[in-house]
């Protein structure tokens, strides 16, 4: 049985925001099918009512004094953009005109 | 030339042998005789000479820094330094200039190492080989038709070559100690939390370390007590103070217990040759005055399922970053914004990379969560049970390092899982987050195996007192890799 469908394989390249192409989607789904069949091994095992591992360190969130320090220049902060105007990033218009 | 050890290029600067712009010199040469390997993928000459320079005047002060001032070293192309390019071996940030630098790189540079340049990596570090990345693969320098492993494939290849007598790497499942085992070289992945991800590019932010790639386990032990330590930048770096790494090598490996999960010497799935030069090994160890004794970790065989799951869930929410927006490469003519990120991301990651974010997305998404990402997160609470269970045993775990001998350039990539199962020793000391190094204990077929051994959380001083002593007595890390015709 098919782990995976061609549809889920768009739906997730959707979510992820990549762009599969022909042959490119084909073997994405080849690929995942495959490995999804073998991750499947963890099924067979019984995790009832084992608490989940996020860090392998457990840490408490480290607070630190409220206290202002310097920013890293926004001159700099900006050089790497593709597009940058001033001290801001460009990018294409997001929101339309009311009525355009 | 070849470079020699961290410890004997030092010896070299503290006779007056070599200068340190001698040793950049002959780096920077050597690397250009090794282009072929392609494991430094750029390289930072005039701001070098100005650094090594700098080091000759302190050493003929009397002001030295660390034992590392003015040895040349190579970072693996995911860790930023200021005002230089870091590009992950990707496409996507072949433009990308930091802004600021890491803190191993301050670390590096308050110890006065001289960083040459760049080490080529599986993009993202996301592979066991070095051929995904934007460059080309690296190669192996004991055989050049072969793979030198990864994902720091470019560090372990410019220390076993003799470009660099060290190199930083990271390990997110075996990327340090795996490409170290397959090239001859001593690679250490250090507790999780011991050294600060400040300025490390993330790939699986619970699983990535940073660590050492040397010739002996003595050169790793100075280069983790310069780059160790408490990071306020970091809020997963431990408070633990820094032990003196270096005083702990005694030599003297009696009263310590070394443990063999017996999961991990079936012979099935690992190269007979390969086996036998580790039970080799471990023998050593055992006449030098080690007690060895079988343990187990019954879950071991869910750990690669368990750590793609993870990893690849972990990369999938840090590779959203990379949007063509504030960083790295933007697609051009794009219609709207979600087209623009949709066509940067594409144009921009290779296959690998795509095939992990598609498998992270997909194993977060509604409905196969519980079944895949919290599954995992369960086993991989087993496995630390398992090895708490083992340590109870024993001081410290030895296994093979990878399951063979470096395969042939291309021999794997049309098989992700093939691929994968590289790293079916490596990845459950990054699950569980406890230290390990790969030291060389032997050859098959003319190629290095790597003996790896795991310690207990931050016990790094056990696992380089064992591989220094293992070292002491045997010769396999003095292996050069042959000469190119």
């Amino acid at each position: 049985m098919a782990r995976i469908s061609r549809q889920q394989v768009d739906r997730i390249a959707e979510l992820a925001r990549l762009s599969l192409e022909g042959e490119e989607a084909e073997a994405m789904e080849r690929d995942l099918e495959r490995i999804l069949d073998y991750v499947a091994d963890l099924q067979a095992l019984d995790t009832e009512g084992v608490t989940p591992t996020a860090h392998a360190i457990a840490l408490a969130t480290p607070v630190r004094p409220d206290e202002a320090a310097a920013p890293m220049d926004p001159e700099l902060v900006v050089s790497n953009a593709p597009e940058s105007s001033g001290t801001a990033f460009v990018v294409p218009k997001v929101v339309e005109e009311e009525g355009s | 030339m070849r470079a020699s050890s961290l410890a004997e290029s030092r010896a070299r600067l503290d006779s007056g042998e070599a200068s340190s712009v001698e040793l950049l010199d002959a780096s920077l040469t050597r690397a250009q005789e090794c282009a072929d390997l392609c494991a430094v993928v750029g390289v930072r000459p005039a701001a070098a000479r100005a650094e090594a320079e700098a080091a000759d005047l302190r050493r003929r002060e009397g002001r030295l820094r660390s034992p590392l001032d003015g040895i040349p070293v190579v970072l693996k192309d995911n860790m930023v330094k200021r005002g230089e390019p870091t590009t992950c071996g990707s496409r996507i940030l072949e433009s990308f200039v930091s802004p600021y630098d890491a803190t191993v790189v301050e670390k590096l540079e308050e110890a006065g190492a001289v960083v040459i340049g760049r080490s080529n990596m599986d993009e993202f570090a996301m592979g066991s080989s070095t051929e995904s990345s934007c460059y080309g693969p690296a190669r192996n320098p004991w055989d050049r038709t072969r793979i030198c492993g990864g994902s720091s494939g470019g560090s372990a290849a410019a220390v076993a070559a003799g470009i660099v007598p060290a190199a930083l790497g990271s390990d997110t499942g075996g990327s340090i100690r795996q490409p170290a085992g397959l090239c001859g070289v001593t690679g250490l992945k250090p507790t999780y939390g011991r050294v600060s991800r400040w300025g490390l590019v993330a790939f699986a932010s619970s699983l990535d370390q940073i660590g050492p790639l040397a010739c002996t386990a003595e050169d790793c032990a100075w280069l983790l007590s310069a780059i160790a330590g408490h990071d306020h930048r970091d809020s997963t770096s431990l408070p633990e103070p820094v032990p003196d790494f270096a005083a702990a090598l005694s030599g003297d490996v009696s009263g310590l217990t070394i443990g063999l999960p017996r999961e991990c010497f079936v012979e099935e799935g690992v190269d007979g040759d390969v086996l036998a030069a580790v039970h080799a090994g471990v023998a050593e160890l055992e006449s030098a005055g080690a007690r060895v004794v079988e343990v187990s970790l019954p879950h071991s065989r869910y750990a690669i399922a368990t750590y793609y799951l993870i990893a690849t869930a972990e990369a999938s929410s840090n590779l959203a970053r990379f949007d063509g927006v504030r960083y790295g490469r933007r697609a051009e003519n794009t219609r709207d914004i979600d087209d623009l990120y949709r066509r940067s991301r594409s144009e921009g990651f290779g296959a690998e990379v795509k095939r992990r974010i598609l498998l992270g997305t997909y194993v977060l998404s509604a409905g196969y969560y519980d079944a895949y990402y919290r599954k995992a997160q369960q086993v991989r609470t087993l496995l630390r049970g398992d090895f708490e269970q083992a340590f109870s045993h024993c001081d410290v775990l030895a296994t093979p390092t990878s399951p063979e001998i470096a395969f042939a350039l291309g021999d794997r990539s049309d098989d992700p899982i093939r691929m994968y199962l590289s790293d079916v020793y490596t990845v459950t000391a990054n699950l569980v987050g406890v230290p390990g190094i790969s030291v060389p204990c032997g050859h098959v077929s003319g190629l290095p195996v790597g003996l790896q051994l795991l310690g207990r959380s931050l016990d790094e001083e056990t696992l380089l007192r064992i591989a220094d002593a293992f070292q002491r007595r045997t010769d396999h890390h003095l292996q050069s890799s042959p000469e190119p015709q």
